[in-house]
């Protein structure tokens, strides 16, 4: 075997986002020996990023907040499409998870009566998310990597939780179908690193770097997803990525930057080349009755929301992303591809100042513009994937073949459906994070023998890792990329069509051969290429999963949408598309049934909204149950309320 | 709109290296950090820098511009004149790793030897009340990104790697001017811990870390000043003096 630095763990978390820390403090306060690994330094996770806050029914704005009604606005969100279990658990346990923040030192902004205050956001029935200015995220990560070094100040030192910063794990090791251990470099030196543990929790965050527009950093590249389906497990869902309507286009260092839905909640609105303000054209059939027709009464939904409807530019992410990009198509887009967002010409520089501090200093430290002069050019970026590693949802340990193996946060599938709400992931991170390290270090206790990892996988992870260093004049990894970040942006963006995917797919099988060949010189120490190298082989396995999934879905559904199959169809709500990896390494998709939602849970739902959703046999079957289980009528009724 | 222009980028590692020459198409509206990824894409592909975010929010990207310490991602090249060429080195306060890469350990190292927060006794969670006046002290210490910024500039340690052992530095100082003015933190000694254990007597209110902090943390007025205040207040004054006076034998 290769001579390497070795370590053992009986849990190993990859990934230092919220997600992953919450799962080392479980793991490490049920007793167990808890190694942390990470792409980049200790508290710069993509977590970081976050503003908006964390979704928890505490109930301290609006007392009639509940674990129930957030579940519902979780399931709305998602199209019911989301895993029921895990919307419960997580409505319910949420609160618990943000609380106990708090006994780690966080400093949440306040209610008048000294509790954790609660801000609104979309699809959030009541005043929901904890949050700290437009820096929740700071917060969370601060947080929990403070109560990491309390632990270890406890400990005395850091035996019994250590954290491997800039170390990238870029295999799983198997004995059998059981965990085994992790083989990964540190970035720093280039030399590698073998980590023997019988249980893994997969915390690393999504895929937006496959993407050339995204609000993503550069640890997104997918490689949870990626180790997962060579380890045996099962991916979820691929299909649905979230893109939000507003990131920045101009200037090119920020493109994709997001640009706060709170522009349009304080009067911004969306206009094309022509001056047009054009989502009044794109108002579909379900939100018509919710939406005004003409400017004025949309203007004046501002001053008396009660006798005027909305204004169409606060119609729901999807729908307003795919607006704008029709837009851009019809040849109507701004220079830089994007149209333009304004409350320059609709509100007072003092307003706006007030209202908008961030995006005031961002714009103008950013781009050089005013934003009580002049309108912002935005664009749809590349901001969340709701599919993920297929988990059980009350232990988040992987689904397939394996054994050993948790997931949790971004990574994960299943939580969010089809579309997430905003503030449901940092809560997600927290809930499930929790969980994860919980149940991997009961299956440690469980474990009869602890597995032992083979030398030749160990080797033959090395020699993988190490073959662009030493292959000579193969192709520049930063140019491969950007030729995979182009295809998934034009044929698997945010609207899809069949020829487009086939024609993606067939690209992808040219890109997965290119990458197999690039070279990287440079040497091991911090070498940018050779890391890119590496990730690129997790990129293009996770973007087939993604084209597959999308190609299969015949229907459009939050996060995923078919031009060629523009409406939702019951019969798919019933469906979850799974993929996993063959032995040649191929991505196979199965089909496989959503899990039925309980009864007292469906009970929380008019009928007249599951009708939205659900098929006529499903509809006739909960009529059946429901009429045993909570006493409503037995049919369902004739036509929408 | 793009032009060609020079860059002059630090290459090396421990054991030695030099500033580089390139010449590099600009955009407009780029920042530092776009070019150092140019150079990257099309010229160097193993020319080695930390980031993350690209929107000043992780502190990954310090490094110092003309001989100025800040983040890459927040420096437009707009500030620059036509003509100039634009000098990009490591923090000089950490050791290299390679080309812009600097072991920032020594933080990490000084985050542990902190006490923690610690939770009131008699509040479970849950329970915790606080009012928004009494955190907001506390809530712009916590701010900070971690681009160790103000470390790098401090001249306690920037040219004194002698006094790195004994001083931990602006950025572990608002940490405990934010324990010390948490208002349910269970430990009464914050103060005499940032004298006894940081090192805070070595530092003499420059202010150079309140300038260079790109989360506008007023550090010196707002963290150090208050610190050493109450330490006045609730110790003989020789200590204070003691302090200023192991400050001039290190200066
Ligand atoms: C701009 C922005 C704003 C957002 N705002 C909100 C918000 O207000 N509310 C909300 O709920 N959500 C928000 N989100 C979404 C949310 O921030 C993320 O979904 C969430 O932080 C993901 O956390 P995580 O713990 O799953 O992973 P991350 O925090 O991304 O952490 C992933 C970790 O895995 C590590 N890693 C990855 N691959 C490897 C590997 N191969 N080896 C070793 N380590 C590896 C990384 O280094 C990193 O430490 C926002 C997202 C963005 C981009
Ligand atoms: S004010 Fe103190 S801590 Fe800040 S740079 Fe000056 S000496 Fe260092
Ligand atoms: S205090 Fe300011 S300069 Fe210092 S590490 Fe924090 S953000 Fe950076
Ligand atoms: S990359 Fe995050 S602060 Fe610059």
């Amino acid at each position: 075997m290769t001579e390497l630095e070795k370590h053992s763990y009986d849990v190993v978390v990859i990934g230092a986002g919220g997600a992953g820390l919450r799962a080392a403090i479980e793991a490490r306060l049920a007793g167990k020996k808890t190694a942390i690994i990470s792409k980049s330094l200790f508290g710069k996770a993509h977590t970081v990023m976050a503003e908006g806050g964390a979704a928890a029914a505490m109930g301290n704005v609006n007392s009639k907040d509940n674990w129930m009604v957030h579940f519902r606005d979780t399931m709305r969100g998602g199209k019911f499409l989301n895993n029921f279990r895990m919307a419960e658990l997580h409505a319910k346990e949420a609160p618990d998870r943000v609380w106990e923040l708090e006994t780690y030192g966080a400093l949440f902004d306040r209610t008048p009566d000294g509790r954790i205050s609660q801000r609104n956001f979309g699809g959030h029935e009541y005043p929901r998310l904890a949050h700290v200015g437009d820096r929740t995220g700071l917060e969370l990560i601060r947080t929990l990597q403070q109560k990491i070094v309390s632990l270890q100040q406890e400990d005395g030192g850091d035996d019994r939780l250590r954290v491997f910063a800039e170390c990238t794990v870029t295999d799983l090791l198997l004995d059998g179908s059981r965990i085994a251990g992790a083989v990964g470099y540190y970035r720093e030196t280039g030399e590698f690193v073998l980590f023997e543990t019988p249980a893994i929790v997969l915390a690393t965050g999504g895929v937006g770097k496959s993407y050339k527009v995204t609000s993503n950093s550069w640890e997104y590249t997918g490689d949870g997803h990626a180790l997962a389906l060579r380890a045996g497990a099962t991916l979820i869902n691929m299909e649905f990525l979230q893109f939000h309507p507003t990131g920045m286009v101009w200037p090119p260092s920020v493109k994709g930057i997001l640009v706060t839905e709170s522009v349009r909640g304080d009067g911004g609105v969306l206009k094309n080349s022509d001056g047009k303000r054009f989502m009044f054209d794109y108002v579909p059939d379900v939100f018509r009755k919710q939406y005004a027709e003409t400017e004025e009464e949309a203007d004046r939904w501002y001053t008396d929301p009660d006798n005027n409807r909305r204004p169409p530019e606060l119609l729901p992410r999807d729908e307003v992303a795919r607006a704008i990009n029709a837009e851009v198509k019809a040849g109507r887009g701004t220079p830089a591809g994007g149209v333009y967002l304004d409350i320059a010409s609709r509100r007072p520089a003092e307003y706006i100042l007030k209202r908008l501090p961030s995006m005031y200093h961002q714009f103008k430290e950013l781009a050089d513009v005013d934003i009580t002069e002049a309108p912002m050019e935005i664009g749809p970026t590349c901001h969340y994937v709701m599919g993920g590693v297929e988990v059980d949802p009350d232990t988040a340990a992987a689904g397939g073949t394996v054994e050993g193996l948790f997931a949790a946060g971004e990574v994960s599938g299943g939580m969010h459906g089809s579309n997430r709400l905003g503030g449901n992931s940092l809560s997600d991170l927290l809930v499930f994070g929790k969980r994860a390290g919980e149940y991997a270090a009961l299956y440690v206790d469980r474990l009869g023998s602890r597995p032992a990892a083979p030398a030749a996988a160990v080797d033959a992870a090395v020699e993988a890792a190490l073959a662009p260093l030493v292959r000579e004049n193969g192709e520049n990894p930063f140019d491969v990329w950007s030729d995979l970040q182009q295809v998934m942006q034009d044929l698997v963006g945010i609207i899809r069509r069949k020829s487009e995917l086939e024609e993606s797919l067939k690209l992808l099988v040219d890109l997965k051969e290119r990458i197999g060949k690039v070279s990287a010189p440079g040497g091991r120490r911090f070498n940018p290429g050779w890391h890119l190298a590496i990730d690129l082989r997790n990129m293009v396995l996770v973007s087939e999963c993604t084209a597959r999934a999308a190609l299969e879905r015949e229907e459009s559904r939050g996060g995923h949408t078919r031009e060629d199959f523009p409406q939702m169809d019951a019969k798919w709500r019933q469906v979850n598309l799974v993929c996993s990896v063959g032995q040649a390494g191929e991505v196979e998709l199965v089909r496989k049934p959503v899990p039925t939602i309980r009864p007292e849970l469906l009970a929380l739902f008019e009928l007249s909204e599951l009708k939205k959703y659900m098929t006529d046999e499903e509809l006739a079957m909960l009529g059946d149950a429901s009429a045993e289980s909570t006493g409503r009528p037995g049919q369902p009724a004739k036509d929408g309320e | 709109m793009g032009s060609v222009r020079k860059f002059r980028v630090w290459r090396g590692d421990a054991a030695g290296g030099r500033l580089e020459d390139f010449s590099v198409e600009v955009n407009e509206g780029e920042v530092v950090l776009d070019i150092i990824h140019r150079l990257q894409a099309t010229q160097a592909p193993d020319l080695a820098v930390r980031w993350n975010c690209k929107a000043g929010k992780c502190g990954s990207c310090s490094m110092e511009i003309n001989g100025k310490p800040g983040l890459g991602c927040m420096t437009r090249m707009s500030v620059f004149a036509d003509g100039e060429t634009v000098t990009v080195t490591p923090l000089r306060t950490f050791p290299v790793i390679r080309d812009l890469v600097t072991d920032v350990s020594f933080n990490y190292v000084k985050a542990r030897e902190m006490p923690a927060f610690a939770p009131p006794a008699d509040l479970k969670p849950g329970e915790y009340r606080m009012k928004q006046v009494d955190v907001e002290r506390s809530q712009e210490f916590r701010k900070c990104i971690e681009c160790f910024l103000c470390q790098n500039t401090c001249h306690v340690i920037r040219d004194h790697d002698d006094n790195k052992p004994a001083f931990a530095g602006p950025r572990f100082f608002i940490r405990a001017a934010e324990l010390d003015m948490h208002p349910l933190d269970a430990r009464g000694d914050r103060k005499e811990t940032a004298v006894d254990e940081q090192g805070l007597g070595y530092c003499n209110i420059t202010k150079c870390c309140t300038e260079v902090c790109p989360e506008h943390i007023k550090i010196t007025d707002n963290a150090i000043i208050p610190l050493k205040e109450r330490v006045v207040d609730r110790r003989y004054d020789p200590l204070v003096w003691l302090g200023s006076k192991i400050f001039r034998r290190t200066a």
